[in-house]
């Protein structure tokens, strides 16, 4: 199992070597000039040739590639704007502060958005598939088809803002979606995520109900089940403790992308819902030309999926002890 | 195979959906000449008493009447039902050039590394690996900015087609890996099988091998893979504008429609729903088609 983890791990860092440097040398053949963005409007050439060496411009692009990965793991030292500290992912000439103080503060918003939303459609969806699997009686069944296709058709573009307009405008059921810390005020951090959190269940919920219905039928056939049902196993016991636990496997896969897709993808539904995560983050960086910070939120969007491909993984093994033989 | 399809009574219905969004796609001139009106020009400007001070349309639903079937545009006073019309060109053309593009390089890619397996198998599957991590809508949206600049300088316009060219290119780049992966896994399993073996004895060249015996066999998931890409595509592009990367202004777009509704919506919400609902029954045909073709051309499958 440790072996397991570690081979992974390090395929991991590989992985996200090889997109840190792709999205590197992509984004540096952009003609936006950082140095002019580090001096200001009014620059004069000392003053810009100063920058440009200050913030290591002068170098070949592949020195300048090895100096920000250096960074990472010893910290740098702008001269002249300031020094950023041991992981380091660059220095933001727009915001004049180390890239990762930003993302760490705009952080727990986009983590908040995504596992709530994660908590609502996976309780849901799987409560649901459960009771469909058990009664496979044919009209909630075609409820299930039906809305699940439905819900994966829908954008979040669409029915997240028609829900700001009947529930937020019209209507004040809920409140305005922002963001406050859930250790300040846990009441209000609910209320503030709650349309973007049932919005994104609308969307995902029939989905994880649709996978856990098929699958639970196929595990209900298993011999393991009619084993523990022939020794006189009560039926909830059987369900809960064996059937789930193999339906676990195929939810856990698709949590495991969605969960990714969600974290990177932050970017459509908090700009549905004007929220300030990662997401806003790495747009403004794109307009503003803002390199350093673009490359740390691809980064970080990117570690996002890799690690949930990991802990998939380990799952397996923890859910289904065949797998950790193999 | 066909006559499957036929009796399929939800396929024939998404069919008949679809066909009826490509005729309306192909047939946007000519509905627009019967309509009498184009996407471009600013009625509401031109024409006193359509739009309030404030730039919204005074006749409630957003300006629907007689002769604005959808209503107009906030602002600029630009008809939507040929906004609709034209914006389904746009993005159909994109998602059908994309979808053949993507379809096209997973095939040589997947039948390559099934196929040719070692050492070339396994650098190709780590290169899918590694597409597939990548953040594709944060790169897309990064990396568009990048691509204009290879073709135009940064003071320099972008022309229209440019732009679409751009949006195919980057969203090729990333659709190819989840097709590839598929037909990979797909030929590793067909290659094991007697009938490539006995034309490997019987001395048949490898590209016999492959467009004889292996593509005739691949030729389903391609074609399910194809029919649901295309509705993603759809929706990916119209995501895109709606993020402000994608098409420009003046070209009708059903993504831009929803960026500008999302921002007037607090007045006029008739704006946003056309363009929503119409996207909801396009990809929801979309999807249902492509469940259909998968049923018609593999019953065994059926859930």
């Amino acid at each position: 199992m440790f072996r397991f983890i570690t081979r992974r791990t390090l395929g991991a860092v590989v992985t996200l070597l090889i997109i840190a440097a792709c999205t590197f040398f992509l984004f540096f053949a952009v003609p936006a000039d950082p140095a002019r963005l580090a001096c200001g409007k009014v620059c004069p050439p000392e003053l810009l040739e100063q920058a440009r060496h200050n913030l290591g411009l002068d170098q070949p692009l592949f020195v300048q590639f090895l100096t920000w990965v250096g960074g990472i793991f010893l910290g740098r030292d702008y001269e002249g704007l300031g020094y950023c500290s041991a992981p380091c992912l660059g220095f933001s000439f727009v915001n004049k502060a180390p890239v990762l103080d930003t993302i760490l503060d705009r952080m727990p918003l986009t983590i908040s958005l995504t596992l709530g939303a994660a908590v609502v459609f996976l309780f849901f969806g799987v409560a649901t598939g459960i009771v469909a699997a058990l009664k496979q009686g044919k009209a909630l069944d075609k409820i299930a088809s039906v809305s699940s296709l439905i819900g994966a058709s829908l954008q979040i573009y669409f029915i997240g803002t028609l829900a700001l307009y009947f529930l937020v405008y019209k209507n004040h059921i809920l409140r305005q979606p922002g963001y406050v810390p859930f250790t300040e005020n846990p009441l209000n951090w609910a209320a503030g995520l709650m349309l973007p959190w049932v919005v994104l269940a609308i969307i995902f919920t029939a989905n994880y109900t649709r996978m856990t219905r098929s699958t639970m039928v196929e595990q209900l056939t298993e011999d393991y089940v009619r084993t523990a049902r022939a020794k006189g196993m009560a039926n909830r016991s059987v369900v809960m403790r064996f059937a789930l636990r193999g339906t676990l496997i195929t939810i856990v896969t698709i949590l495991g992308v969605d969960l990714g897709t969600l974290i990177g993808g932050a970017i459509i539904t908090e700009q549905t819902f004007g929220l300030q995560g990662i997401g806003q983050l790495s747009i403004r960086a794109v307009w503003s030309s803002d390199l350093p910070m673009l490359m740390a939120t691809v980064l970080v969007a990117a570690g996002a999926i890799v690690v949930f491909n990991i802990i998939v993984d380990v799952l397996y093994a923890v859910i289904d002890p065949r797998v950790r033989l193999s | 195979m066909w006559l499957r399809f036929r009796r399929d009574r939800t396929g024939v219905a998404s069919a008949i959906v679809v066909i009826f969004f490509i005729l309306v796609a192909i047939l946007a001139p000519v509905i627009s000449w019967l309509y009498g009106k184009d996407p471009y020009t600013l009625y509401g400007q031109d024409t006193p008493g359509l739009l309030n001070d404030f730039g919204y349309p005074i006749a409630p639903n957003g300006g629907i009447s007689s002769q604005f079937w959808f209503g107009i545009e906030p602002n600029l006073g630009r008809d939507v039902f040929t906004q609709l019309v034209y914006g389904i060109r746009t993005s159909l053309l994109i998602a059908l050039v994309t979808t053949i593009l993507t379809t096209l390089i997973g095939i040589v890619i997947g039948i390559v590394a099934g196929y040719a397996g070692g050492k070339t198998d396994y650098f190709i599957g780590r290169v899918i690996d590694t597409v597939l991590s990548f953040p594709s809508v944060l790169f897309i949206i990064a990396f568009m900015p990048v691509v204009e600049n290879l073709f135009v300088s940064a003071d320099e316009e972008t022309p229209v087609w440019l732009r679409a060219v751009t949006l195919v290119l980057v969203l090729t780049l990333f659709g190819w890996a989840g097709l590839a992966r598929l037909l990979r896994g797909q030929v590793l399993t067909l290659r094991e099988r007697e009938f490539i073996e006995a034309a490997r004895v019987t001395g048949a060249s490898p590209a016999r091998i492959v467009f004889k015996e292996l593509l005739p066999n691949l030729w389903t998931p391609i074609l399910i893979q194809a029919t649901l890409l295309l509705p993603a595509l759809v929706t990916a592009e119209a995501a895109l504008s709606f993020l402000g990367v994608g098409m420009i202004e003046p070209i009708p777009d059903w993504g831009r429609m929803f960026r500008r509704g999302t921002e007037v919506y607090t007045n006029d919400i008739t704006y946003l729903i056309f363009p929503g609902v119409a996207l909801v029954i396009f990809v929801i045909a979309f999807n249902l088609l492509g469940d259909s073709v998968r049923d018609a051309f593999d019953p065994k499958l059926k859930r």
